[in-house]
C-alpha cells in the first residue's frame, strides 16, 4: 500500500499567541485566550480538552476558515490568512463534507481536478487513496449509500489523495461507533506513518488522544489556554490489543483526565 | 411477479376510469346545447386534434411556450445567481422583486401588446415574463441555504470562483431551482393560452376562443380536453427531467427516510 | 460542532458580555431597511428617469410621476373603488370556498387509508390542467358575472391548499400517531391533537400560495372574461390606448399582490408564534 501512495514533504505548524473573541449582535465571547504551541513537521499531534473549549475555533484558525482578533497561525513560517494550499481537513460532520451529487469516486478527485493534475495520473492517485482507506470498490457508490464510517473514510482518502503536508481533523470520529472507530484509528496511524504528515488531531475522547498521538495538548476551558503538554512515549508501532493495556497508556491516561476535570473545575 | 405491476396499474387507472366512465354515461343523453355528450366531445377530439390542428396550433403554441419557457429558465437562473450570493445585493432587491412578482403577469398583456403589438414576440415575452419569478426566487433561496460544512470544504480544498459554482452552489441548489422550474411551467402555460385567446391567428388558445365564440360547443370541449392533455403531458416530460436531475438528491431523501 | 461563525452560548458557556448589543441589533435592522428602500428608489428613479431621457419611449413607458398623477385622478372615482372592490370580492370569496374544500378534501383524503393511493392518480392528472382551460365553460355558464372569476380561483386554488393538506398529513410524526393510536384517540381526537398542528404550517403555505393565485386568477378572469374589475380597467384601457391608465391600474394590481403577501406573511407569522413545533412547509413559492 505504502508503495503506491507519494511521500510528501512536511510542514510545521506554529500557533503564536493565538486569540479569537467573538463579537455578535447580542454579546461578546472570548472563545480563545492566549494559545501558544508549535507542532513540528511529521509529528501527530492531539488536542484535547472540556466542551466549550473553543477546539472548534482553534481549528477554524489553524485552517484559515476563520481569521484570528490577535496572534497567528503560521504553517512553514507563512501566516495562515486564508485556507492554506498544502493543508488538508476531515470534518466531524463527513456526511456534510462530501457532495451527494458526486460519486465517491468524483469526491475524492475534486481537489486534484482544481488543481490542474491531468486524468489519467488523478485516476491513479484516487485509486491509490480509495485503496488506502480499503474503500477501492466503493468509487461508483453516492457517499449516501454508504455507511457513517465508510463516509468518513471517503473523506480521509480526499484528503490524503490531496498530497497535504498537514492534515487537521476535527473530533472525526465522533459520531461513528466504537468499532469502526478503532478501525479508523487505526487507519489513521498507519497513514501518518506510511505519508510522514503532520496531523493535528482535535477529539474530546481521552483514550483516542492517549493512543493516537506522540503528543497530547490539554486546553482549558474558554478563554483557551494551553494547561498541559502532554509527550506521549508509548512504543510502536501501536496496536489497539497492546498499546491500550501497556502500564505507561493508564499513567498517561489519568494525567490527561486530570488536567481535563482540572479545566472543568476553573470553569 | 406480474400480480404487484398489476395491482398497481389497477389502483393507478381505477378512480379515473370511474370518473371518465361516470362522465361519459351521465352526458350520453345531455340535451344541453353547452354541456354535449362526452362522446361527441370525444369525436371532435380525434377529428379535430389529431388531426390537422395538431400541426397548425397545438406546435405553434408549444413552440412559443418553449422559448418563452427556456428564456425565463436561463434568466431566472442568471439572474438569481448573484442576488441569492450576494446578502447585499439581496436586500436591496428583496423588495423590489417583491412588487414585480406581485403583478399578475396577465396583467402585463395589454402593456406589452401595446409595445410590441400582437406577434410572437409578445406572446413569448409574456411566457418569459411571467415564467421567471419562480424561477429566480428559487434560485435564490436555493443559493442562499448551502451547506455551510460543505462551503468550508470548498475552501479548505481550495475550490473557488466558477468551479465553485458548478460543483457546489448550483448543484446544492438544484432541487429549489426545479422547484421554481415546475412552478414556471404552470404558469407559462397559462400565459401561452392567455396571450393567445387575446391576439392570436393560431395556437390552442385562440383555437378555443373562437371555438367559443361561434358557438361550436363540441369543438370546444374538445380544445380544453386538448389543452388539458397538454398540460399533462408536458407535466410528465418534467418529472421525467426532474427524476434524472435530482436522481442523487431523491437517493438520498429515500435513504435519510429509512433511517 | 457549531459551523458558523458565531457557536452557540451555551457550548462556550460564560465571558458573554452584553456590549451595547440592543444597538448592535437595531444598527442591523436599519442596514437591512436601508438596502432595501434603496432598491425601491432606483427603481422608482430608473422608472422616471428612462422615458424622460429618452431611453424608453415615453408613449410605451410612461414616467412613473405620470402613471402616479393619475392614479390619483382615479382614485378620486367612484368607478375605480367599484373595481377594487369588485375583484377584492372575487378575489375573497373564491379564495374561501377554496381552502374549504381544499381543507375538507384533504381531510378526507388524508385521513381514510388507502385514499390517497386511489386519488393520486386523478390528483396528478388533474393538477396540471391550467384553470383558463374552464374559460370557455364558465362564460358559458355565468357570462362576464363574477361568479365566472370565483369559479375560475375556486378551481385553481383548491389544488393549491389540497396539496398542501396532504404534504401536512404525510408529514405527521409516526410516533406521535403511534402514541394517539395506543391510547386510543378517537378520530377527533386524533385530528384535533395530532394532525392538526401538524398541518397548520402547511396549511398557511398552501393559503397564502392560493391567495396570490387568486388575485392573478380575479384579474385574469376580469381581462378575458370581461367582468367588472381592475383587469377590465385595464384591457379597456389599452383598448382606447389610453397607456397611463393601464399602467396605473397594473400599479394597483401590483400593490394589492403586494399588500396580500405581506398580509398573508403577517398572518402566518401571528399564528404560527405560538405553534409548538414549526416545522417549515411545503417548499414552494
Amino acid at each position: 500500500m505504502n508503495a503506491v501512495l507519494e511521500q510528501t514533504t512536511t510542514a510545521a505548524v506554529a500557533v503564536e499567541h493565538l486569540n479569537k473573541v467573538y463579537e455578535s449582535k447580542e454579546r461578546r465571547v472570548e472563545a480563545i485566550g492566549d494559545l501558544h504551541f508549535e507542532v513540528r513537521p511529521g509529528d501527530f499531534t492531539c488536542i484535547v480538552g472540556p466542551s466549550g473549549a473553543g477546539k472548534t475555533t482553534l481549528l477554524k484558525c489553524l485552517a484559515g476558515l476563520l481569521a484570528p482578533t490577535r496572534g497567528a497561525v503560521r504553517v512553514n513560517g507563512r501566516e495562515v490568512t486564508a485556507p492554506p494550499q498544502e493543508m488538508a481537513v476531515v470534518f466531524q460532520e463527513y456526511g456534510r463534507s462530501l457532495f451527494p451529487w458526486k460519486t465517491v469516486r468524483e469526491n475524492v478527485e475534486l481537489p486534484l481536478r482544481e488543481r490542474g493534475v491531468p486524468a489519467a495520473e488523478r485516476a491513479r492517485m484516487v485509486s491509490a487513496a480509495l485503496e488506502a482507506v480499503a474503500l477501492a470498490g466503493a468509487g461508483d457508490s453516492y457517499p449516501w449509500q454508504l455507511s457513517g464510517g465508510m463516509q468518513q473514510r471517503v473523506a480521509i482518502a480526499r484528503a490524503v489523495a490531496y498530497q497535504p503536508k498537514v492534515m487537521v481533523l476535527d473530533e472525526p470520529f465522533a459520531a461513528v461507533d466504537a468499532q469502526t472507530r478503532a478501525d479508523l484509528e487505526d487507519l489513521m496511524l498507519r497513514l501518518w506513518s506510511d505519508l510522514k504528515l503532520t496531523m493535528i488531531f482535535v477529539t474530546h475522547d481521552i483514550d483516542e488522544a492517549v493512543y493516537l498521538g506522540q503528543r497530547v495538548l490539554v486546553l482549558s476551558s474558554s478563554p483557551t489556554r494551553v494547561l498541559d503538554d502532554v509527550r506521549i512515549d508509548l512504543p510502536t508501532p501501536r496496536t489497539q490489543a497492546e498499546t491500550r493495556v501497556h502500564p505507561a497508556f493508564a499513567t498517561l491516561r489519568t494525567r490527561v483526565y486530570g488536567g481535563i476535570q482540572a479545566a472543568k473545575a476553573a470553569h | 411477479m406480474i400480480r404487484p405491476a398489476l395491482k398497481k396499474l389497477f389502483i393507478e387507472l381505477a378512480l379515473p376510469a370511474l370518473l371518465f366512465a361516470l362522465l361519459y354515461a351521465m352526458s350520453a343523453s345531455s340535451t344541453n346545447f353547452y354541456f354535449p355528450p362526452l362522446s361527441t366531445v370525444l369525436q371532435k377530439f380525434s377529428a379535430i386534434w389529431l388531426g390537422p390542428r395538431f400541426f397548425s396550433d397545438v406546435i405553434p403554441s408549444l413552440e412559443r411556450l418553449l422559448a418563452g419557457y427556456l428564456l425565463a429558465c436561463i434568466a431566472g437562473v442568471a439572474l438569481g445567481l448573484p442576488i441569492g450570493l450576494s446578502r447585499g445585493l439581496r436586500r436591496a432587491a428583496e423588495p423590489v422583486l417583491e412588487f414585480f412578482r406581485a403583478i399578475p403577469p396577465v396583467a402585463v398583456i395589454p402593456l406589452l401588446i401595446m409595445v410590441m403589438g400582437f406577434g410572437d414576440a409578445m406572446k413569448v415575452t409574456v411566457i418569459a415574463a411571467g415564467a421567471i419569478w419562480p424561477i429566480l426566487l428559487n434560485t435564490v433561496e436555493g443559493v442562499k441555504a448551502v451547506d455551510p460544512v460543505l462551503d468550508e470544504t470548498c475552501r479548505t480544498y481550495q475550490i473557488r470562483g466558477l468551479a465553485r459554482l458548478r460543483h457546489f452552489i448550483l448543484p446544492s441548489a438544484s432541487p429549489q431551482i426545479i422547484v421554481g422550474m415546475r412552478l414556471g411551467l404552470s404558469i407559462g402555460i397559462v400565459l401561452m393560452v392567455i396571450s393567445e385567446m387575446f391576439a392570436a391567428l393560431d395556437g390552442l388558445g385562440s383555437a378555443i376562443i373562437y371555438f367559443q365564440r361561434s358557438y361550436e360547443i363540441p369543438e370546444m370541449w374538445s380544445g380544453v380536453l386538448m389543452l388539458g392533455l397538454f398540460g399533462f403531458a408536458l407535466s410528465m416530460v418534467f418529472r421525467g427531467f426532474e427524476r434524472w436531475a435530482l436522481a442523487w438528491y431523491h437517493g438520498m431523501r429515500h435513504m435519510e427516510k429509512k433511517n | 460542532m457549531a459551523s458558523d461563525a458565531m457557536p452557540s452560548g451555551q457550548g462556550l458557556g460564560m465571558q458573554a458580555q452584553p456590549r451595547g448589543a440592543s444597538l448592535r441589533k437595531d444598527a442591523s435592522a436599519l442596514l437591512r431597511w436601508l438596502s432595501g428602500a434603496a432598491g425601491i428608489v432606483l427603481l422608482a428613479l430608473a422608472w422616471e428617469l428612462a422615458p424622460r431621457l429618452g431611453w424608453l419611449q415615453p408613449q410605451f413607458f410612461p414616467p412613473l410621476s405620470a402613471v402616479l398623477a393619475r392614479l390619483g385622478d382615479l382614485a378620486a372615482t367612484l368607478e375605480f373603488w367599484g373595481f377594487v372592490l369588485s375583484t377584492t370580492r372575487t378575489w375573497l370569496l373564491g379564495l374561501t370556498i377554496a381552502t374549504l374544500a381544499g381543507i375538507a378534501a384533504g381531510l378526507a383524503i388524508g385521513l381514510t387509508p388507502g385514499a390517497r393511493t386511489y386519488t393520486h392518480s386523478t390528483i396528478e392528472f388533474l393538477r396540471p390542467i391550467p384553470s383558463v382551460a374552464l374559460i370557455p365553460g364558465v362564460i358559458l355558464l355565468f357570462g362576464s358575472r363574477y361568479q365566472s372569476g370565483v369559479v375560475l380561483i375556486t378551481y385553481a386554488a383548491f389544488w393549491q391548499v389540497l396539496l398542501q393538506m396532504l404534504y401536512g398529513l404525510a408529514d405527521i410524526d409516526s410516533v406521535a400517531r403511534d402514541t394517539a393510536r395506543s391510547f386510543r384517540f378517537s378520530r377527533f381526537g386524533y385530528v384535533r391533537h395530532v394532525a392538526w398542528p401538524t398541518l397548520l404550517p402547511f396549511l398557511f403555505t398552501g393559503v397564502r400560495l392560493a391567495a396570490a393565485m387568486a388575485l392573478v386568477l380575479a384579474v385574469t378572469a376580469e381581462m378575458v372574461i370581461g367582468s367588472q374589475g381592475i383587469g377590465r380597467g385595464i384591457v379597456v384601457a389599452q383598448a382606447s390606448n389610453a397607456t397611463v391608465e393601464a399602467y396605473a391600474y397594473v400599479l394597483v394590481a401590483g400593490v394589492m399582490g403586494v399588500a396580500i403577501n405581506l398580509a398573508a406573511r403577517a398572518l402566518e407569522r401571528r399564528i404560527l408564534r405560538w405553534h409548538p413545533s414549526v416545522r417549515t412547509a411545503g417548499g414552494e413559492r
